[in-house]
């Protein structure tokens, strides 16, 4: 992982607190199905109170080390801990752990009530108190009048509502998450995402969510972790990963990006030139990265950090001709497909800050591309 | 052009007694009942006709006949009505066959011993079949199959054929006691055949695949996660079986003990072939009367009474599926 300057050093953030203790521990993990390596060598440190996703594709072993933390499955090799209290061999039942699944596992034959106080009955409390619990954790959820109804009688979005009180009534240290907005529609996710947050907060307890969805992600987490291959590529905050990707892969996964190949030409410590081929053009970048002269690179440019002009810019570098070919009114903003003299097309992404059309470009223009020497993201792998 | 055709003189005529025919009462009438006809009635149509052709007017036949009175005679029963004279008809509904069903305790006995019997071997049956049908549901998808296969080969072969081949395992020289004599493990032979025992054994080995098929289908259709889940929320095991995969498994559980419990109670083969003397079950008394005794009407009134103890748990269970089918909608 690259040391940048930049990375956020945000308040309340354990993981850049050398002195800080981890909660949850995953200490070289791999995990084989047969032949089939699930979770390759994975060790992570996630602290208390953060929402710490698993973001991947499917198949890249996310759901398989959320499933290891929960007990349905043993590790192959490596250890895992939880606040300090080794994990293996202990069975499900005995973990202070409480997951809710992707398809919520409601209890068809028990109204949400029951549905909820199963994991307290289970405990042997007194029915007064188990009562009290229940009716606290369905008013969080504002599920209260539902209380005698069978989940079959229930919205998908209600049903997701009764599976998160049921998994947070025994006040789990830990809950592990697994695609939680997977089956809502967009509004009711969106929604759905800031009370997760909020119940979070209010409970002050340690989510892990599985997810494929990067939008969700960058929303809810505190830190996302990217698995590809069973490996984790990169840990970091939402917008390190975002600004700051490792490798080609994760630029690629998290959010939209144009990535060019070419050869490091100049490597100074307080910038590089990158000769690309694909790009027809010499990037400059302002700062300097650690890799010897004339290796194959890769410059990632966000869309919204090119911009269009009509006039050749003044700076000298990052600046490329090209034709719009394409044109996709988004509302507030607009996004361009720019064919460059190369033939290769970039995807360019404009806020609409003015209402007037005519300012506005239009298709088959000649236009310059331009860029700030800050913006291009180096990776070499 | 639609202006083009109404001007046409052939097309408006054509149209008009169109009309004039729509109108006809005949005509809605006859495209009314074609409507209703095809289609979902038509298939619903043949199970119905196939029950009222072999259920219904075979019923109403023994139900007339039970009112009848015993005769030497073709046939050996009374008619039911009988004209006197040419305008005065006279119907005779003779009401002590199904009083002598009260009268004699062997009647009584009977219906009562074949519910206990029936009763005990579905009970045995969901005991062997739950744990069968849980292990099937619960293997690899390639080994259940197989598994599946094996529950219902035994139907390849003749039913009678595989009762009568209990015989030859159990008589006093049959497989078993050979075997366990040359073993030196008892002295005399157990005497096995024409007992209880030998009745319980052969409805409990006929039956248990219309047991473990249901219960298995049931079962294999669970949501493991539900498990999961329940193990989560910190339920061991065995309590996570008692309160999540039993409650779930009742259709299985209800439907599994019908198909059991029904034919067992009139069960005939089986009693006749293995039990002894003393194993007192309906569907023999029935046979009895009718072939021994030649009383058609006491044997039609004991049918009768049989089908009504017997409809009263299908009516059970068709309530249960009801209710289960609505729960889940």
């Amino acid at each position: 992982m690259s040391a940048n300057p930049r990375q956020a050093q945000g308040r309340g953030a354990p993981w850049n607190d050398p002195k800080a203790q981890p909660y949850v521990v995953i200490d070289h993990v791999t995990k084989k199905f047969g032949e089939f390596v699930a979770v390759n060598n994975v060790s992570l440190k996630i602290y208390q109170g953060e929402i710490f996703c698993l973001l991947g594709g499917s198949g890249c072993g996310k759901t398989t080390l959320l499933r290891m933390l929960a007990g349905f499955e043993m590790a192959s090799s490596g250890s895992m801990s939880i606040d300090g209290q080794d994990m293996s061999g202990i069975p499900p039942y005995n973990r202070p752990v409480n997951m809710m699944f992707q398809s919520y596992a409601l209890f068809p034959h028990m109204t949400v009530e029951d549905n909820i106080a199963f994991g307290l009955r289970q405990e042997g409390r007194a029915k007064a108190d188990v009562r009290k619990r229940v009716d606290d954790m369905l008013a969080i959820v504002k599920m209260s009048q539902f209380a005698r109804r069978k989940p079959h009688q229930l919205s998908g979005g209600q049903r997701q509502r009764v599976a998160l009180a049921r998994s947070l009534v025994k006040r789990p240290k830990l809950l592990l998450l697994d695609e939680p907005l997977g089956a809502l529609d967009r509004k009711l996710r969106e929604h759905t995402q800031f009370e997760l947050v909020n119940i979070q907060e209010q409970l002050g307890v340690t989510f892990v969510v599985v997810t494929h969805d990067q939008e969700e992600a960058m929303t809810l987490a505190s830190r996302i972790g990217v698995m590809n291959h069973g490996e984790i590529v990169q840990v970091g905050t939402p917008s390190e990963i975002y600004e700051f990707p490792n490798s080609r892969f994760v630029a690629d996964f998290i959010g939209s990006v144009n990535m060019f190949e070419g050869r490091l030409i100049e490597d100074r410590p307080d910038h590089v030139r990158i000769a690309s081929d694909d790009l027809g053009a010499t990037i400059f970048v302002d700062h300097g990265i650690s890799a010897a002269p004339g290796i194959t690179v890769w410059a990632a440019i966000r869309p919204e950090k090119i911009r269009l002009a009509r006039e050749r810019p003044s700076q000298p570098d990052n600046v490329v001709p090209g034709v719009i070919k394409e044109i996709a009114y988004m509302g507030d903003m607009s996004i361009y497909l720019v064919q460059l003299e190369t033939g290769r097309i970039v995807r360019v992404t404009q806020p609409n800050v003015d209402r007037d059309s005519e300012s506005q470009f239009t298709w088959d223009e000649r236009v310059f591309l331009h860029w700030h020497a800050e913006s291009p993201v180096i990776v070499t792998q | 052009m639609g202006k083009a055709r109404s001007e046409d003189p052939l097309f408006g005529r054509i149209v008009y007694w169109w009309r004039v025919l729509r109108d006809t009462t005949a005509f809605r009438v006859s495209t009314g009942i074609a409507r209703r006809v095809t289609g979902r009635p038509l298939v619903i149509a043949i199970p119905y006709l196939w029950l009222i052709f072999f259920f219904v007017i075979p019923f109403i036949i023994v139900l007339k006949i039970s009112f009848a009175e015993s005769r030497i005679a073709m046939p050996p029963y009374s008619p039911l009505w009988e004209w006197v004279t040419t305008s005065t008809m006279q119907i005779k509904l003779t009401m002590s066959n199904f009083g002598f069903l009260f009268e004699d305790a062997l009647y009584k006995n009977a219906y009562l011993s074949s519910v206990r019997i029936a009763f005990i071997s579905t009970l045995f049956c969901l005991l062997i079949g739950y744990p069968m049908a849980y292990g099937m549901a619960r293997s690899k998808p390639s080994t259940r199959n197989i598994l599946l296969l094996l529950i219902v080969l035994p139907f390849w072969t003749s039913f009678l054929l595989r009762v009568y081949a209990w015989i030859g395992l159990l008589k006093n020289n049959g497989v078993i006691n050979n075997i366990l004599l040359s073993l030196g493990i008892i002295k005399e032979p157990i005497v096995m055949m024409q007992t209880d025992f030998a009745v319980y054994l052969g409805i409990v080995y006929s039956y248990l695949p219309f047991m473990i098929l249901p219960l298995y289908s049931t079962l294999e259709k669970m949501d493991i996660t539900l498990l999961e889940a329940a193990a989560d929320l910190g339920c061991r095991p065995i309590k996570a079986f008692l309160k999540i995969t039993l409650p779930l498994s009742i259709p299985g559980i209800v439907a599994g003990c019908m198909l059991v419990f029904i034919p067992a109670v009139g069960e005939y083969v089986i009693p006749a072939l293995l039990g002894g003397p003393d194993t007192l079950m309906i569907g023999r008394v029935l046979w009895d009367e009718f072939f021994a005794n030649r009383d058609w009407p006491v044997a039609s009134a004991v049918a009768i009474a049989m089908l009504l103890l017997l409809v009263i748990p299908i009516m059970l269970f068709q309530y249960f599926q009801g209710r289960e089918m609505r729960a889940h909608r």
